[in-house]
């Protein structure tokens, strides 16, 4: 070593120019490497118009469903004509208060209703009019007279939050909004929470705590001298017309049929073919080749398409789903089978073989119970991403709960369902995950 | 082992009774066996009953029907084989942009699965104390279907392929995430203890120490995840994403008349699919086996 450090040894140079030109090679590489990957991504963002996406995108939109997420709006309508108030959640006629049970914030004397927004906003309806009466503000007062609106306000301009013409005045405050027309005058009252989650108004559990309902459920009087009230409970929740919970689970159901049925099928298809198309199990050479191919082209064609071509045979529904995935599954696990089926070892079947066994026990004793765990942890992996998949392809053929959520998003109003599905949809996607998990580890370890 | 040639011994089983014991243990092994199999048969047969209720069309009926289909898209399609070139070329702007998709998702969820896998990977999260939250974090972005992002976020950015990405990306992250910490979590820590010894910063260890004894099977997983991808953005395209789903979709609604479209969207679909397949199925080879 001390020689070394003495005279630099003639003979490595060339060792030591690779070796610098190779570092130096590596260290343009780690920054080329990234330099290409912002490049693309420069290219992409200009390819996708990102640019162009702010001015595109409906902030609006996205108000309305990030507060229907967590909050929801009670209509008060009067009919300017007949003089009937109507109360209801979401302004639908399934939220409906019954009269006689109207929210405590609604009181009704006579003619006058009164509307308690909160935070001292308190809207009143009477014989001649309305009035609004606004924190710091004042009191928005409006008449009709003959064929136009009069608005009296606080003096000074009209504030941007005030929309009045002759026919229409409409005044959007942090209390809630409220619209005037010659037809009728309604208010909506926003707060938080999903109050006909459980019960419609108009079944009498509506509206009572948990105690009041664990009580009614354990010793309290039939409210439906008929049936208990628990039964009474179960049907008003699952009927509930709002939220349809009852058809709801009936989707998820359907769903997990439809992944169940398609992993399953498959793979009890795929068992037999996966043996053909192993080379140590199938001696014709063509027929090997043929299946290979068959398996390549159902992965290639993919679940979309194969989809589409079954649902012009079999129509919309979830069966049709099933047998779309569980033809694209055939592919897939045809070739894994295959695949697996080639690498045992063939030890085993040997000793089989010379107990005297023909081929199928051959096939029974000596491979099966090689290979069985490892089939099953992947078919057991693919029935959770079916899960996933059966909710898209619910979706494309009309089942399950991938058409549910697609309706609602359609609608574009009823953004709390969107939202409760996407919450059932990832517990159900994790129950699986973790379903699958642990037949995997108890079916693997068990055998 | 020696003992057997001592002959009977009172503590043992007589050899008659070992075989008796086995045979009743075989037997009662195949009894259970059958037992799930036959419930697992049951639970298929009347499943697929259930379905086959539910469906407009039955399965029997609709058997016979299944080829119908595709010969007349097919036959038409041969009619007017001398479109389907000029088709294929119109069509392929979409196709890129399909592709454009899934590589872009791939990328930005690939590097947040990064992040996020060393993040929850135990002896080398930043604050260990926080690997379950990052566990829980990418559990629940594998769980999403990406159908469900890219709705919402068509309702609020508009059809096209942004929101797309956005939605496989998500997914991708938590899925790519969850093996990549696999992978890390088998990672060898001398590097890493070494590098800590010079006093390198985490960011250091990890991209110095971890990432290239990693990079060769995050690098698979990776281009396997992107063969996923060209798959679910042209699904997506066929919910309102863009790219060649979308233009799938509007094909088919023309229906009986432009076949010729459909078939030639069809086929530039299943080249690329299969030409991906290859491509990353030799690469991956090449990449796990040096």
């Amino acid at each position: 070593m001390t020689g070394m450090t003495a005279s630099p040894p003639p003979l490595f140079p060339p060792v030591a120019d690779t070796v610098i030109a190779r570092f130096r090679r590596r260290r343009m590489l780690s920054f080329a490497v990234p330099l290409a990957i912002l490049a693309y991504l420069l290219y992409a963002a200009m390819a996708f118009d990102v640019a162009g996406l702010a001015a595109r995108a409906k902030m609006d939109n996205a108000k309305v469903l990030l507060a229907d997420f967590w909050s929801h709006k009670t209509h008060v309508t009067r009919d300017n004509r007949s003089g009937r108030l109507t109360v209801a959640i979401e302004g639908e006629a399934k939220g409906l208060y019954p009269q006689g049970r109207l929210p405590g914030w609604v009181t009704v004397a006579g003619e006058v209703t009164t509307i308690d927004l909160g935070g001292g906003h308190v809207v009143t309806y009477d014989a001649a009019g309305a009035r609004y009466a606004v924190p710091d503000y004042g009191i928005i007062d409006i008449r009709p007279q003959g064929d136009r609106l009069v608005l009296t306000t606080p003096e000074g301009a009209l504030p941007d939050w005030i929309n009045a013409s002759d026919r229409r005045v409409s005044v959007t405050t942090a209390g809630g909004r409220f619209a005037y027309t010659r037809s009728k005058v309604e208010t909506f009252r926003y707060a938080a929470g999903w109050p006909a989650f459980f019960f419609t108004p108009d079944s009498p559990f509506f509206g009572k705590s948990w105690t009041q309902l664990a009580g009614l459920a354990l010793w309290g009087e039939r409210l439906d001298p008929s049936r208990p009230n628990v039964a009474a409970m179960a049907s008003g929740f699952l009927n509930n017309a709002m939220w349809q919970h009852g058809a709801v689970f009936w989707a998820m159901f359907e769903t997990i049929l439809m992944a169940f049925l398609g992993t399953f099928g498959a793979a009890i298809l795929a068992l037999p073919l996966g043996f053909m198309a192993a080379r140590n199990m199938m001696p014709f050479g063509a027929l090997r080749f043929g299946l290979r191919r068959v398996f390549d082209f159902i992965r290639g064609v993919d679940g979309l398409i194969w989809t589409i071509v079954l649902a012009r045979a079999f129509g919309p529904g979830p069966m049709t789903g099933a047998l779309a995935m569980l033809l694209t599954d055939t592919g897939s696990f045809g070739k894994m089978f295959s695949e697996a089926l080639e690498n045992i070892d063939e030890k085993q079947v040997e000793g089989v073989r010379s107990t005297g066994a023909d081929s199928l026990q051959r096939a029974r004793f000596g491979v099966i119970p090689q290979v069985m765990p490892v089939l099953l942890s992947q078919v057991l992996y693919f029935l959770e991403s079916n899960t996933r998949s059966a909710t898209v392809i619910g979706a494309i053929v009309g089942g399950g709960i991938g058409l549910m959520l697609t309706q609602a998003i359609q609608t574009q109003k009823d953004w709390e369902d969107v939202a409760w599905y996407i919450v059932l949809i990832v517990l159900m996607v994790m129950a699986m995950d973790s379903l699958s998990g642990w037949l995997r580890r108890k079916l693997i370890r068990g055998s | 082992m020696a003992d057997i040639a001592h002959g009977t011994n009172p503590a043992r089983p007589l050899p008659g009774d070992t075989s008796a014991a086995y045979l009743a243990l075989v037997r009662r092994r195949r009894l259970y066996g059958g037992i799930i199999l036959l419930v697992f048969a049951l639970a298929m047969i009347s499943g697929f009953r259930l379905a086959e209720d539910r469906n407009a069309g039955g399965f029997l009926n609709g058997l016979p029907l299944v080829l119908d289909f595709p010969s007349e898209v097919l036959s038409e399609a041969w009619d007017k084989r001398a479109n389907l070139p000029g088709l294929i070329l119109r069509h392929l702007p979409s196709l890129v942009e399909t592709l454009n998709i899934a590589a872009v998702s791939t990328l930005l969820g690939g590097m947040a699965a990064m992040v996020l896998a060393l993040l929850s990977t135990r002896g080398l999260a930043r604050w260990p104390r926080l690997t379950g939250l990052f566990r829980r974090l990418m559990d629940g972005a594998r769980a999403i279907p990406e159908i469900v992002i890219a709705l919402v976020l068509i309702y609020i950015l508009g059809g096209g392929p942004v929101p797309a990405a956005v939605a496989i990306a998500i997914h991708t992250a938590g899925a790519l995430g969850k093996l990549f910490s696999e992978v890390a979590e088998n990672a060898d820590l001398k590097p890493v203890e070494g590098l800590q010894s010079v006093g390198a910063s985490w960011m250091q260890r990890m991209w110095l120490g971890v990432v290239p004894q990693v990079a060769p099977n995050w690098l698979s997983y990776a281009l396997l995840r992107f063969e996923i991808n060209v798959r679910a953005s042209a699904i997506l395209g066929f919910v309102g994403a863009g790219g060649i789903g979308y233009d799938l979709k509007i094909a088919m609604q023309w229906g009986q008349g432009r076949y010729d479209l459909v078939v030639a969207i069809f086929l530039l679909l299943f080249l690329t699919i299969v030409a991906i397949d290859r491509l990353s199925d030799h690469a991956r080879n090449r990449l796990v086996k040096g």
